[in-house]
């Protein structure tokens, strides 16, 4: 299955490869994270690595970042093997990383946060003068400005990701390490980063780019290494390879990246939102005035990057927080902010919910699977009659559901926290769909999913519609909501900013849409 | 007239007199707790300060050697719990909580073993202790009226460590705010993976921020033996750690507002002890058990949200892994 038939930096000339990494080894107790890993990339590329969640990729920039100590194995910065035990020793060997959650100080401003680790003398006086000089250098030579005093928790994303970006490389680091980096971006942050990327690929900096979206692979990087289940499974050029032939080395076999779907066949309208509103605690609005509509038979997508109220709406629609103002209205029954639901109800309503957070609202981990099977139906007839629940009878339910839903392994009496993350979800998603709801409300239902589990999860949802159920699905990943949703509602700061149906959607749209700026200004 | 003002200015020396523990105490745990230690143990290191401070005294006779002892045992408290909290990742809470039980027993089984006198040492002789300062030109500027009164009694006059308690406040004001250590302290209590990744050690940060407390708590306990007291007495911290903390809390985990906090925690205690059975007008006896309760009273409704908002530092009780 390994294959090696392009080492990228080895074919190259006499220079030594600006890292290399050999056979690399890493164990957490009994799983081995890391086995054997090997890769060579030249000086000035930028590099993918992809796998799915769980491959080691995250293991791996660790261990070269000084933060996990490989079990055995060198790495070498310009043909010389450098020991790195420590984030300081990678810094040393000019190394930077850019964490896929922020390490930064919120309450600090910019300046303080780019100082930290590296302030010059025991005063801070000196250093600060230094560190403005610094990031007047950095901003106007690789283009990417940010306010010194501003604090960290008043900027957007995409700025806090640019400081992010200029604490790793202010010591002069020639290589940066990111991972996962456009996860938190819309579209247009993401673009500019890239220009980032290949600003300072220009100015000798190798780059190494850790992501699971195949299309920024084929985007930005030379060459790509493939890893799958901690080993290496191939090396790639960039040039030479497709999506799909990344996919299926990432799986392990041929998978689909779109689901076959047809046309919808919408009936009458299930969900109704109108003219919807909550607050915060504090008074904030956290929803303003959202409007939709979703029929039978139809899946309404909500895009939009993390934290822009789709939560929130979750939650509203699930019961789970009150309407403030508005109204909604799920098949006959009519949700204010008198008359009020709870999750309970909603179930009763025939609603289905699938949690954007399976750990914190999906399952319980410390329960066994067959009783995960049956929560929020306890009270129902899945469990037998009267206040005692029939042991046999929840056992046999949730072998059912595994077998239908190929949840692996199909043990009943497996803890929650003992299954994968797509098996977690696909118990999650069979307990829903296994309802027959009419109305089904979805929350991130491939996040931290492996590509395989994906396509079904994607397939069985695509069935439900077909079989007129209304489904209302919320993700971050747009390929995700342009694939399976019939119309797309966009959502930014709370509101929704418009809602076009998929064959006029597209990528550049969504995105301009998701940094808050109408169809209508962008035309 | 002339009474109420000397009365009042009476109330005001002995404020500064019972704040002054609270003030080094509140600093120790400001420092913990920036760094994200909860520091429950305040009241334990105190105590353990307290008698090292007087059993020193009593053998040696000498002061200074007996606030440098009560620091080293302090700071041998204060690695404890950082061991327990930071290389060992336990409970904080349950840490400083054992800490505070060990050290009220520890000290009274050994002072029984020593001096056979119910777990207090022998009273010290004035030369073992510290004792106030009088400023120059006291007696020069005595005869003016007001003025000389204010300089004897509330400006000269205190126990050295007085005066070094408020030093520290400034001193630690410009430590956590100008200083590179002040600078990865504040970060390590907010989010300490950024510390980590630059390249600082968290563990090492965090015990010194520990260690500090130590010394601080030490030198407060000394103070209380060897400076307002004249021996150790058991309980003698009596709650003064805990008091000290709720004025951490009440100043917003910021050593100015934390020092302002002591000061009026003190001065209620102060006029409690000067209104004691007297009789007011309107209200009646003197409600002092109620002014004891206010610095506890008005902390639980600073952190229900009543006074402002309290944010404590992020990682506050969280032990660091990678």
């Amino acid at each position: 299955m390994v294959d090696h038939h392009t080492h990228p930096a080895s074919s190259g000339s006499g220079h030594p490869p600006a890292i290399e990494l050999r056979e690399i080894s890493k164990t957490f107790g009994t799983v081995r994270a890391n086995k054997a890993i090997s890769m060579a990339i030249g000086k000035g590329a930028i590099h993918g690595i992809v796998g799915e969640n769980g491959a080691g990729k995250s293991t791996l920039m660790n261990i070269l970042y000084g933060l996990h100590r490989a079990d055995s194995g060198d790495i070498l910065i310009d043909g010389q093997i450098t020991p790195i035990h420590s984030s300081a020793d990678a810094i040393r060997a000019g190394i930077g990383m850019v964490h896929q959650h922020f390490m930064l100080v919120p309450n600090f401003t910019v300046l303080e946060n780019v100082m930290l680790g590296s302030e010059g003398s025991p005063m801070l006086k000196p250093g600060v003068g230094e560190t403005r000089a610094l990031l007047k250098t950095l901003g106007e030579e690789f283009d990417m400005h940010v306010d010194p005093d501003a604090l960290i928790e008043d900027l957007p994303v995409g700025l806090q990701q640019r400081v992010e970006i200029i604490k790793a490389v202010k010591g002069g680091a020639r290589i940066l390490i990111l991972d996962e980096p456009t996860g938190v971006l819309t579209p247009g942050e993401a673009e500019s980063l890239f220009k980032i990327l290949r600003r300072m690929k220009q100015d000798g900096v190798t780059v190494i780019l850790i992501t699971h979206k195949l299309s920024e692979i084929m985007a930005i990087t030379d060459t790509v290494t493939v890893i799958r289940g901690g080993e290496v499974v191939g090396h790639r050029k960039t040039a030479d390879t497709n999506p799909e032939e990344l996919a299926e080395l990432m799986v392990g076999r041929k998978v689909l990246l779109r689901v076959d779907r047809g046309a919808a066949r919408p009936g009458a309208v299930l969900l109704e939102a109108d003219g919807l509103e909550c607050h915060a605690a504090d008074g904030r609005p956290l929803l303003h005035d959202i409007d939709f509509q979703i029929r039978a038979g139809e899946i309404l997508g909500i895009a939009g990057v993390a934290g822009n109220g789709q939560t929130e709406l979750l939650e509203v629609l699930s019961g789970l927080r009150p309407v403030d103002k508005g109204r909604l209205v799920v098949m006959n029954r009519t949700v204010t902010r008198q008359s009020r639901t709870d999750p309970e109800q909603m179930r009763q309503a025939h609603v289905g919910h699938i949690p954007e957070d399976r750990h914190r609202h999906g399952l319980v981990l410390a329960f066994e699977a067959r009783e995960n099977a049956v929560l929020g139906f306890h009270k129902s007839s899945v469990t037998g009659e009267g206040a005692l629940i029939d042991q046999q009878a929840m056992t046999a339910h949730c072998l059912d559901l595994m077998r239908e839903f190929d949840v692996r392994p199909p043990n009943p009496n497996l803890s929650g926290r003992n299954f994968s993350g797509g098996n977690q979800q696909k118990l999650v998603i069979a307990r829903e769909i296994d309802k027959r709801p009419r109305v089904l409300i979805v929350g991130q239902p491939t996040r931290g999913v492996d590509i395989g589990a994906i396509e079904f999860i994607h397939k069985q949802l695509i069935r439900l519609r077909d079989e007129g159920c209304a489904i209302l699905l919320v993700s971050v990943e747009l390929e995700e909501i342009l694939g399976l949703s019939d119309r797309i509602m966009v959502m930014n700061a709370g509101r929704q900013v418009g809602i076009v149906p998929c064959e006029e959607a597209d990528e550049q749209t969504l995105g301009l849409m998701m940094a808050g700026i109408r169809g209508s200004d962008a035309a | 007239m002339s009474e109420f003002l000397f009365q009042a200015l009476l109330t005001l020396d002995g404020t500064v007199r019972v704040a002054t523990p609270l003030i080094l105490c509140a600093m120790a745990g400001m420092f913990s707790e920036r760094s994200g230690v909860i520091d429950i143990s305040l009241e334990g290191k105190l105590l353990v300060g307290a008698f090292v401070a007087a059993t020193i005294a009593y053998f040696t006779g000498s002061p200074w050697l007996a606030v440098f002892c009560a620091i080293g045992a302090s700071v041998l408290v204060a690695l404890i719990h950082g061991f327990a909290c930071i290389t060992h990742r336990g409970n904080q809470v349950v840490s400083g909580l054992a800490i505070n039980i060990l050290a009220a027993g520890v000290t009274v089984v050994v002072a029984i073993a020593l001096f056979r006198q119910g777990g207090q040492t022998p009273i010290l002789d004035r030369g073992d202790r510290f004792g106030p300062m009088e400023f120059w030109f006291v007696e020069t500027l005595d005869p003016i009226p007001m003025l000389g009164a204010v300089y004897r009694e509330f400006i000269s006059g205190h126990n050295p460590i007085t005066y070094l308690a408020l030093l520290v406040v400034p001193a630690s004001a410009y430590l956590l705010y100008r200083t590179r250590f002040g600078l990865r302290l504040r970060a390590v209590g907010e989010v300490p993976a950024a510390v980590d990744t630059a390249g600082v050690s968290v563990a090492w940060l965090r015990y010194r921020a520990v260690l500090l407390a130590g010394v601080l708590c030490g030198i407060a306990g000394a103070y209380l033996s060897i400076g307002q007291g004249a021996g150790f007495v058991p309980e003698m911290s009596a709650g003064k750690g805990y008091i000290a903390l709720a004025a951490v809390i009440f100043g917003k985990w910021r050593p100015v507002p934390a020092f302002l906090a002591c000061l009026m925690f003190g001065f209620l205690e102060a006029l409690s002890a000067r209104l004691q059975g007297i009789d007011l007008p309107l209200i009646g006896e003197a409600p002092t058990h109620l002014m004891l309760a206010l610095p506890y009273i008005m902390t639980v409704l600073l952190l229900a949200g009543f006074i402002g908002r309290a944010s404590p530092p992020a990682a506050i009780g969280v032990p660091y892994t990678k």
